[in-house]
């Protein structure tokens, strides 16, 4: 990467300066100099690895600064004010174009250091050349991006944000920054006025934009480099990168945490939820995180699921920034986790709903799991401490008695010797056996009108009346999910006597509620049946399935990344659930001490900057350190418990306050996390909503217009699938039905050779029409953006089953498991924007964008770089709006994943998770949705999926948009180890297996060789993929890569080879 | 949860007396051989306590309750919490009374159906239409049970899931299925009770091996694991269901225990209805 960025730097320099010089002469030769020496610091800081933001914009604006240039030069002759300013901008791309002028003249003042930053130096050169010019057009410069502020944020954010730029992004970014210019240059001329008002109030104006860039910077390296053009130029700014931060509109958001304490984290406004997790995961010291979640209460007092991928803001509207940390997944093994301090976490989230009356139980198990908690929190009985009513400090059902407490004591003294592992544990085996244990309770009526209650759990869906189970749908037998304005469907499996599957619907008081239960049942699903995430293509290929997907990591997944937990056992401790206040009065003689002081210095972790939590925390995670001290209040009980002496009294309606309380608390509305992954990006919200809904259909109409047409075709289309994969989507305000047909027939022919490393991937697939990919590209907004909250989703459900066969691959040998590379990068990724911002960020960035399974390549090369940025442009700017989505997508949170998962979002979420799979999943998909071009783009993700691997050949044509064409793309993962490919071995096993699904012929050949005393395994896949032109060949490739991958874990991708025969046949009816 | 154990660890049966008005319900003149009844109830219980070795509690019977035999339909005894229920007859809620004390002497946690609904409005349930499989409680919605006394079941014994299932054919859901083993479920061959089982399948979480047996009177049999860790199965001798008695047969290590019903079975009763089973040893 670094090679390429600095060739791209140096490009971009040429034309730059070429704009320079002619503003330079035109203005004061001091100016020239400055400029020279402006340049001069931006080629060493492209020399140096610069900050990621440097890097990724390098390649993208090289092709960018290219085009940028051009309308630069064209207004720099338009007006000559105006041609002083441009020019700066287009120098400036980088951040230094947001940057207001001021913080740049100060830098260029301050500049000597060249080092400082690639983007003070750009500002410095640029700016400094403008301003010294003219004052007023360095004014004017601001004003400009204050103009298009939200243009200019953004992709400052997300530079920012992201140590290491996305190259989408930063396409993106420069996209507009184009614009943006061009606007300047517009609004220049209109605004003297404004040039004339100090730069202060300009900046000043700017100053929300530019505080959120700030502290989008703050979090990240590079903040150093901005903010010090900042405080230069902005005189408030003047004040330490702590105040910059501060100006940047940050949030305080309240996390209650299990033990009842409240987490303080301080937020960007515009932060998204995967920072706040990152934040909570980071100071509880939580590895086994994918089984939580963070709750919030949204307007109608509904809890919801924050959703990582999108903007907090957005999520909670105008609700308050006050969040819960809970399980989410409550694994139905609880002996299965790992670590103890997960179970312990999850005894915490058990007792909460046991006192909540969320999860009820019998007397006896009332008692018996107080006296574990007990146990667990007090240790052994100890009758000359713990008098008798040590116990009624605690509370263990809603209503509680005293009878129930003796129980408890009882109990208590019988668990002698048991650790609180051991007791945490024991509390567990019982619990998990609840009947209530794990179910997500939701109100609803049936098709009757009758009330009832939708329970989600990891089983299936259950269907409760009155506490009575009086249905269930196991999974397995649930074809498909969906729902469509308050009406939630699932389609059933026709059972052995029955020859047609049926449908069965729901009634939910309102859309938002039918599309929670459905995200709660894909995420569930997903999470707890599938081996990884399930990529829309494959549903939409081969199976039915819905487009939507659970981002995050599956439990099978999250069982084998917690397989490589290596680290001590983190220290935490347990803090008492006592309430403080009857702690107070005196009645408390527990041991347990509190810490509430703890919180508060978690909350000071959480509000560090996000670059370097997130590098401590990662490695804080992965090496156990035994300083960290889990400190935790636990009042979760705390404040029933006033309430517990009163019940008591009532204790004798007990029974129907439960039910009541159950009524009650059952309800707990889930976001799911498709929505946020899939959603991921503002920007492709934004681009959801213009496009105007379309449905992501597969429907042959390639423009977005289709809306309800195409509903009604892709209905069409679904009886035609037969078993129609597809369910329609709903926009939330109408009934969208996105149906996605399954297009005929690709043909692909997907060569996979894994030599642990190694795979080929030869797909030939025939286009038929770049149209095709158009409409993928349109449905992937769709599907991507769901943005607010609930807009498109598409609800397809999803017939999930074929992956479960996957699991077969989990068995396979864990060498590295790709999650553990995955995760080893994703530190890496945090860590290099701190350390080192230059190249290797970049290429990461450019690596995630690819959907390529493989994260672990942490080398990319360069060359890739240039590639995956294109791709990413292609993708930003093709789909739909780019601005809008770049607007958004700049919120840049401060920690490194959040970084990395805004960069990420648009194309892909999973990393957030750290999973590879994940990234795998939603990339594949993803990226085929972006590329716009549909045979370039789809290469360009096949690339990416390769990890960082060297793309051998790209061939690729861009079909116009009819074209018959034969492709051959090959792409070698750049981490060949003596990838099979050239070095002879022993040959030890040989053999060929053929198999045919629908539309796919897979072939694979397995070749075990001996080469100086490692075996090696390569397994070579060849995929034919026919299809009619109704496929989309880039899906399919993507699932043929993300199956290869699935199938074999341990294995990498080295080489993909796409052959693509492609004929025009009818144009017409796409 | 504390109370789940492998269904069939019993310690005590309680049984009540064959009343002399046998057979005399709703002026109906069934051609039941009290007699005959009161030899078959004593061969039931001595087979309970001697050969199955549980302790005997035999309440009295009582003449002015002719149906006070069927004492399995007065209470649900899961753990150590008895549901106290409301039978559908009017007549038969006064057998409660003796049943309840009789729990209170065991120290069982008693729960009263009528008095927790407040007169609950029509909810009505007997024991005979609950199958609790140590897992979970399916109830029957029969002629003599209600959704509204399931609802009751369910609040009572909420560590476990209690599903809802139509009763098919005969009157009780126990007349067509009842517990063979700690996952055995025996059941009739007949169209209706297939279906009843169809959705218990659905239903459940969990998965039970199923014993179809040719009768309907052989799908009523009674299972307990005796101290002595052995399988015993009451079931209907080969005179009341010849075809089914092979079909008990296979069930391997069990000891089997011919136990007569016939005129039991005249009034649509069976096996299991002679008895509430408990288990007063948590730790059995």
């Amino acid at each position: 990467m670094t090679t390429e960025v600095g060739s791209e730097t140096e490009v971009r320099k040429e034309p730059e300066k070429a704009e320079e010089q002619p503003a330079a002469p035109e203005s004061e030769p001091a100016a020239t100099n400055q400029t020279d020496e402006a340049k001069a610091a931006e080629q060493s800081a492209n020399d140096h690895p610069a900050p990621a933001t440097d890097s990724a914009e390098a390649p993208a604006e090289a092709k960018e600064k290219q085009e940028e240039a051009q309308p630069a030069d064209n207004a720099t002759p338009q007006e000559g004010e105006d041609t002083p300013a441009s020019p700066p901008a287009s120098e400036k791309k980088g951040i230094s174009r947001f940057l207001p002028p001021w913080l740049k003249k100060q830098k260029s003042q301050s500049q000597v250091g060249p080092k400082e930053s690639q983007a003070a130096a750009k500002e410095e050169a640029g700016v400094a050349s403008v301003k010294e010019e003219d004052g007023e057009k360095g004014e004017q410069a601001e004003a400009e991006q204050t103009s298009s502020p939200t243009a200019a944020q953004p992709q400052v954010e997300e530079e920012k944000i992201n140590g290491e730029p996305k190259p989408e992004q930063k396409e993106e970014v420069k996209l507009e920054e184009k614009e943006e210019e061009n606007h300047s240059t517009g609004s220049a001329d209109t605004q003297p006025a404004k040039e004339e008002k100090a730069a202060e109030e300009s900046q000043e104006k700017s100053a929300a934009e530019e505080e959120n860039k700030e502290a989008e910077e703050g979090g990240e390296e590079k903040k150093d480099e901005e903010e010090s053009p900042k405080p230069e130029g902005g005189h408030s700014f003047i004040k330490s990168p702590l105040k910059l931060t501060k100006k940047v509109k940050m949030v305080m958001c309240h996390v209650t945490m299990l033990d009842g304490s409240q987490f303080p984290c301080e937020v960007e406004k515009r932060a998204k939820g995967q920072y706040l997790f990152f934040k909570v995961y980071e100071a509880l010291n939580l590895l086994e995180k994918d089984y939580f979640g963070l709750s919030y209460k949204d307007n109608a007092d509904q809890t919801c699921w924050l959703d990582p991928t999108k903007e907090i803001k957005r999520q909670i509207r105008n609700a308050t920034w006050q969040f819960a940390f809970n399980v989410k997944f409550y694994p139905p093994d609880p002996s299965q986790l790992t670590e103890d301090i997960t179970r312990y976490l999850l005894c915490l989230q058990l007792r909460q709903d046991i006192v909540s009356g969320r999860l009820p139980c019998s007397f006896v198990t009332h008692s018996l799991l107080g006296s574990y908690a007990l146990q667990a929190e007090l240790g052994d009985h100890d009758s000359g401490e713990h008098r008798l009513d040590y116990i009624s400090d605690f509370q263990f059902a809603p209503s509680q008695t005293k009878e129930m407490e003796e129980k408890v004591v009882e109990l208590h003294k019988t668990h002698r010797g048991m650790t609180p592992a051991q007791a945490d544990a024991q509390f567990l085996e019982n619990a998990k056996k609840l009947s209530m244990y794990g179910v997500d309770l939701h109100h609803a009526k049936d098709s009757e009108g009758v009330d009832i209650m939708l329970g989600v759990c990891a089983n299936g869906l259950l269907i409760y009346k009155d506490r009575l189970r009086i249905n269930r749908f196991a999974w397995p037998k649930i074809l498909k999910i969906s729902y469509k304005r308050s009406n939630f469907y699932i389609k059933i499996r026709p059972g052995e006597t029955e020859q047609f599957e049926s449908s069965v619907g729901f009634k939910l008081p309102n859309h938002r509620a039918a599309k929670r239960v459905w995200k709660v049942c894909v995420e569930n699903h997903t999470f707890f049946r599938l081996m990884t995430p399930e990529a829309p293509i494959k549903a939409k290929f081969l199976t039915l399935g819905s487009k939507f997907r659970y981002s995050g990591r599956t439990q099978a997944q999250t069982r084998q990344a917690s397989t490589l937990i290596d680290r001590p056992a983190p220290y935490f401790e347990r803090t008492s659930s006592k309430r403080i206040s009857r702690s107070l009065d005196g009645a408390p003689m527990i041991n347990v001490t509190e810490a509430q002081e703890s919180a508060p210095t978690s909350g000071e972790n959480g509000r560090e900057p996000g670059l370097e939590l997130s590098s401590d925390s990662k490695s804080g995670r992965l090496r156990v350190q035994g300083e960290n001290i889990y400190v935790r209040h636990s009042n979760l009980m705390l404040e029933d418990l006033d309430k517990t002496q009163e019940d008591v009294l009532k204790h004798q309606a007990s029974i129907s306050e439960l039910k009541r309380s159950f009524m009650e608390a059952t309800p707990e509305p889930r976001p799911s996390q498709w929505e946020k992954r899939l959603t991921a990006s503002p920007a492709t919200s934004l681009r959801l909503q213009a496009q105007g809904r379309c449905p992501p259909s597969r429907t042959q109409e390639p423009l977005p217009d289709l809306t309800v047409d195409t509903v009604a075709k892709s209905a069409d289309d679904k009886q035609k699938s037969g078993e129609a994969a597809w369910q329609a989507a709903e926009v939330e305000i109408e009934e969208t039905v996105v149906v996605e047909e399954i297009r005929v027939a690709p043909k692909g022919s997907v060569t996979i050779t894994t030599p642990e490393v190694i795979t080929h991937v030869a797909v030939e697939s025939e286009v038929e029409k770049p149209k095709d990919k158009v409409m993928e590209e349109q449905k992937r907004p769709v599907s991507v953006s769901s943005d607010s909250e609930e807009e498109e989703e598409e609800e397809e459900a999803g017939e999930y089953h074929p992956q479960v066969t996957v699991s077969a691959s989990v068995d396979q040998i864990k060498e590295e498991p790709e999650e553990e590379g995955e995760e080893e990068e994703e530190q890496q990724v945090n860590e290099e924007p701190v350390a080192e911002p230059l190249p290797e960020p970049v290429v990461e960035v450019k690596a995630q964008p690819v959907p390529a399974v493989v994260e672990e390549n942490s080398a990319t090369e360069p060359q890739l770089a240039p590639v995956a940025e294109e791709s990413p442009e292609d993708i930003l700017v093709t789909p739909d709006e780019a601005p809008n989505g770049h607007a958004e997508s700049p919120e840049g949170h401060p920690g490194p994943v959040a970084l990395e998962e805004e960069e990420e979002e648009e194309e892909e979420e999973p990393r957030v998770n750290g999973d590879a799979s994940h990234s795998e999943t939603e990339r594949l998909p993803q990226v085929i949705c972006c590329s716009e071009p549909p045979v370039v783009k789809t290469e360009m993700v096949t690339i990416s999926d390769t990890f960082a691997a060297q793309k051998t050949e790209i061939a690729t044509k861009e079909v116009p948009i009819v074209h018959t064409e034969t492709k051959t793309i090959t792409y070698e993962a750049a981490q060949l180890d003596g990838s099979g490919d050239g070095e002879p071995g022993v040959l030890m096993t040989a053999q060929t297996i053929t198999s045919e699904s629908l539309c796919t012929t897979t072939t694979t050949h397995i070749t075990k060789t001996l080469k100086g005393g490692l075996s090696e395994t390569r397994i070579e896949k060849r995929i034919v993929i026919t299809g009619d032109s109704d496929i989309d060949h880039d899906q399919a490739l993507a699932q043929a890569i993300k199956e290869a991958k699935e199938q074999h874990p341990d294995m990498s991708v080295t080489r993909v080879v796409v052959h693509k025969e492609t004929e025009l046949a009818e144009e017409g009816e796409d | 949860m504390a109370s789940v154990l492998p269904y069939g660890c019993f310690t005590h049966a309680v049984v009540r007396g064959i009343p002399e008005t046998f057979g005399k319900v709703d002026n109906e003149e069934t051609t039941t051989d009290l007699a005959k009844a009161q030899r078959q109830f004593g061969v039931l219980t001595g087979a309970l306590r001697q050969k199955v070795g549980l302790q005997l509690i035999e309440i009295p019977a009582d003449p002015e309750l002719p149906e006070s035999w069927r004492i399995e339909d007065v209470a649900v005894i899961q753990g150590d919490t008895a549901l106290i229920t409301r039978p559908f007859k009017q007549q038969r809620r006064r057998e409660a009374e003796a049943v309840r004390r009789v729990m209170s002497e065991l120290n069982l946690t008693v729960v009263e159906l009528g008095a927790e609904e407040g007169g609950s409005v029509g909810a009505t349930l007997e024991g005979s239409d609950v199958l609790f499989t140590g897992r979970e409680f399916f109830v029957g919605i029969s002629s003599h049970t209600n959704h509204r006394g399931a609802e009751v079941l369910a609040d009572t014994f909420r560590d476990f899931t209690v599903s809802t299932v139509p009763v098919c054919e005969g009157t009780r859901l126990k007349n067509i299925c009842s517990m063979g083993g700690p996952d055995t479920i025996i059941i009739s061959d007949s169209d209706g009770a297939k279906k009843t089982l169809r959705m218990m399948e659905q239903l459940t979480d969990h998965h039970y091996e199923v014993l179809t047996v040719p009768e309907g009177a052989a799908a009523n049999c009674v299972y307990v694991r005796g101290p002595s860790k052995v399988d015993y199965l009451l079931h209907p001798p080969t005179e009341e269901c010849p075809d089914s008695v092979p079909a008990f047969q296979k069930l391997t290590g069990y000891t089997l225990l011919p136990t007569a019903c016939s005129e039991a079975s005249k009034l649509g009763g069976h096996l299991s209805s002679f008895c509430l089973l408990i288990n007063r040893k948590p730790n059995f």
